[in-house]
């Protein structure tokens, strides 16, 4: 067992509410895998974004009023005449941006690595559900300060329900609380927006239960076996970690001292006004995705259908791609198609930001197919086509400067240069 | 470096067929004419760049462009009186200005409406009591009102100056879709405006003797709304510069121990 605290304190509270024996364990008595390169760090930075948001959203919301003559003017006096109003706001309205990047690249190096893949297939899906939790925040958010793209952002996405056949109208008057977009949505969405964080908190905890149950899986999507595989997290990861929020907190400065309004919408500065609809109603970035594939489908409820079928796909990913092989490190040919997806989603927000008229309708069409294509064929005929390369027998054994011979002893020389890649591709 | 092959050839053959898309539509809209293709020279505002700051004086004249001119029309009611002193006035002077207004003020005893000269903490008084009133002065358009307009127009400050110099004689060719508007080919919603020219040279006597041609008093006006829709800017740029350069020091100071952290991890000795 761990030695005492040293601190008599803390060993009383200890003893009687284990916290503190909780976090240690937690973070000392974690062994992780020695071989975790960057793209393991979006997870820890994904928390810290939680927590700012919640933080500033918790300051925005001692400041602001929810009501549809009053949003807009409270926002603006929290610019103006709030101590650092300006700054506790735009920390926020940049933090969902930041939130969402970090949480893509967390994605997709799940996507890469294979760690949706058994035994990790439920802390895949808590993770799309927090996905989605984010995504209806983030919508519930935008509303909030009422402005032109807020207000229409609005009446556009509650419209789509209406697609729904049979139940579709009426649900959309519940939803908006009203026949049309008003004060009765703004006070509800304000509602929702301060509760749903605090949902996406209890589903990060059982993300990180889920988690904790396997442990992290790693580059080179072997389990590790041995005592010599791992390294306790804490100190290791935890300074890693800490290390890499300083790089992104420059990135964060850089945007919310400097280029605060770069990521918005110039029309979300124009109170809104229901009888002035703009000329071009679009979503946040992080949303233009979905956005385009939304508008690539001819019928409403086939677009709706599609856009959140394209998130709903990513539940079922851990049976579309049954390669028994994780990482993508081992598997040349789904390394092409990885970029093409990841090319596809770009080009798809693209599409998402111009109106629809050619060219982007076509190639937004192409790309929404593709997109499709890639979870419901490529994957599944790569899982049997495939042909992987050999994998290394250890995590331990391809970092020793003996243990390179040593494969070259046991292994053919396909297996020797597969290992040697795999040490010194170190950005893989 | 072989490693990287994959991702460059795929990701860059999407960016051409992005570059395509887009440039094949840019064009597409220039062909077409009109809403706000007309392309204009970024200034270069002294605010612009990272390290930037206002220009006082221009912040000045600017007020007293909008005063005189704009302000007829135009309302800036997110900005109250008491903000002048940010831009040089003292507080005698932005009480002595505030009080030329009259606002409304609280009921009387037997319940009828007043009104009351305006305080330093009171707003800017907009020059039409509601929306209807001023679409009735104006043809049926609302001026709208300027508190956040380089905010709430794509191009900023670069975009008032490009609209307030643009107005030009309309091609022969070009027909307005009603007698009363003005071509403008900067304007963002269309060639046709409902504002005619607000400027002309002389319209206004700078305090500091500066020649008043409408390109100077556009520059001006356009540093003014700037400092209105974004007074927090020199703050902003001051604190950033600080907390860049601090989190640098602290990233390296971090990168420092975990590379001696991670020694032995990354060298085992057995």
């Amino acid at each position: 067992m761990s030695k005492p605290f040293r601190n008599p304190i803390i060993r009383w509270i200890d003893h009687r509410l284990p916290a503190f024996s909780f976090v240690r364990d937690q973070l000392e008595g974690y062994p992780a895998p020695r071989n975790l390169n960057y793209w393991w760090n979006y997870g820890f930075l994904s928390m810290v974004m939680l927590m700012i948001m919640i933080l500033t959203g918790i300051i925005l919301a001692t400041h602001y009023t929810a009501h549809e003559s009053l949003a807009f003017l409270s926002v603006e006096r929290i610019m103006r005449d709030v101590n650092w109003g300006w700054l506790v706001r735009y920390i926020h309205s940049n933090g969902a941006s930041m939130f969402f990047i970090v949480v893509y690249i967390h994605i997709f190096r799940g996507l890469y690595y294979g760690s949706y893949k058994a035994p990790r297939e439920l802390l895949w899906i808590l993770g799309v559900v927090i996905y989605l939790l984010m995504m209806a925040t983030a919508f519930l958010g935008y509303a909030l300060p009422w402005g032109q793209m807020s207000y229409w952002g609005v009446t556009v996405i509650t419209n789509l329900f209406g697609a729904i056949p049979f139940v579709g109208e009426d649900l959309v008057i519940w939803l908006r609380g009203d026949y049309s977009v008003g004060n009765i949505t703004l006070v509800r969405f304000f509602a929702l927006h301060y509760l749903l964080p605090f949902v996406i908190f209890a589903v990060v905890f059982l993300h990180l239960w889920a988690l904790r149950r396997f442990g992290s899986n790693n580059p080179l999507g072997i389990d590790a076996k041995g005592p010599k595989d791992k390294i306790p997290f804490h100190p290791y990861y935890t300074m890693k970690d800490i290390y890499s929020l300083g790089w992104f907190f420059i990135f964060y400065a850089v945007f919310v001292f400097f280029a605060p309004n770069l990521l918005g919408h110039p029309d979300n500065y124009v109170p809104a006004d229901r009888l002035v609809t703009p000329p071009h109603i679009v979503p946040e970035w992080y949303f233009l995705p979905f956005y385009a594939i939304l508008r690539s489908i001819p019928s409403e409820l086939g677009g709706v259908l599609a856009m959140f079928g394209a998130v709903a796909i990513l539940f079922f990913l851990p049976w579309l791609d049954r390669s028994p092989v994780r990482s993508a490190r081992f598997r040349p040919v789904y390394q092409w198609f990885f970029w093409v997806l990841l090319g596809d989603c770009i080009v798809l927000g693209i599409v998402g930001a111009y109106p629809p008229v050619d060219p982007f309708v076509t190639i937004g069409q192409l790309a929404t197919a593709y997109y499709f294509a890639h979870f419901l064929i490529i994957l599944p005929a790569l899982s049997v086509l495939e042909q992987p390369l050999p994998l290394p027998t250890s995590i331990y054994q391809p970092v020793l400067p003996k243990g390179r011979e040593r494969f070259a002893e046991e292994g053919s020389l396909t297996q020797r240069e597969t290992v040697q890649d795999a040490v010194q591709t170190k950005s893989h | 470096m072989n490693g990287y092959i994959k991702p460059v050839l795929v990701l860059g053959a999407f960016a051409g067929i992005i570059y395509y898309a887009v440039t094949t539509y840019t064009h597409e809209q220039a062909a077409a004419g009109g809403h706000g293709t007309a392309r204009y020279e970024n200034l270069k505002f002294p605010f612009q760049n990272i390290f930037g700051t206002y220009d006082r004086a221009a912040l000045q004249r600017g007020y007293q462009v909008y005063q005189e001119v704009c302000a007829a029309c135009h309302g800036l009611n997110l900005v109250a009186y008491r903000n002048l002193t940010e831009i040089g006035f003292t507080a005698d002077q932005v009480k002595a200005v505030a009080a030329q207004y009259q606002v409304p003020g609280g009921p009387d005893a037997n319940g009828d409406l007043t009104e009351r000269p305006a305080l330093p903490s009171d707003r800017f008084k907009s020059p039409y009591p509601n929306a209807e009133a001023a679409k009735a002065a104006n043809g049926g358009a609302v001026p709208p009102d300027l508190s956040l307009i380089t905010k709430a127009r794509a191009g900023g400050a670069d975009y008032i100056y490009a609209l307030l110099t643009g107005y030009e004689e309309p091609p022969a060719d070009a027909t307005p879709p009603s007698p009363t508007l003005n071509y403008n080919p900067h304007f963002q919603k269309g060639p046709w405006i409902a504002m005619p020219p607000p400027l002309a040279e002389g319209s206004v006597t700078y305090a500091d003797n500066t020649s008043a041609t409408i390109p100077q008093m556009s520059y001006d006006v356009a540093s003014f709304l700037n400092w209105a829709a974004e007074p927090e800017l020199e703050t902003r740029h001051r604190t950033g510069l600080k907390a860049i350069l601090f989190l640098l020091v602290l990233t390296g100071i971090m990168y420092a121990a975990k590379r001696k952290l991670w020694v032995k991890v990354h060298n085992p000795q057995d």
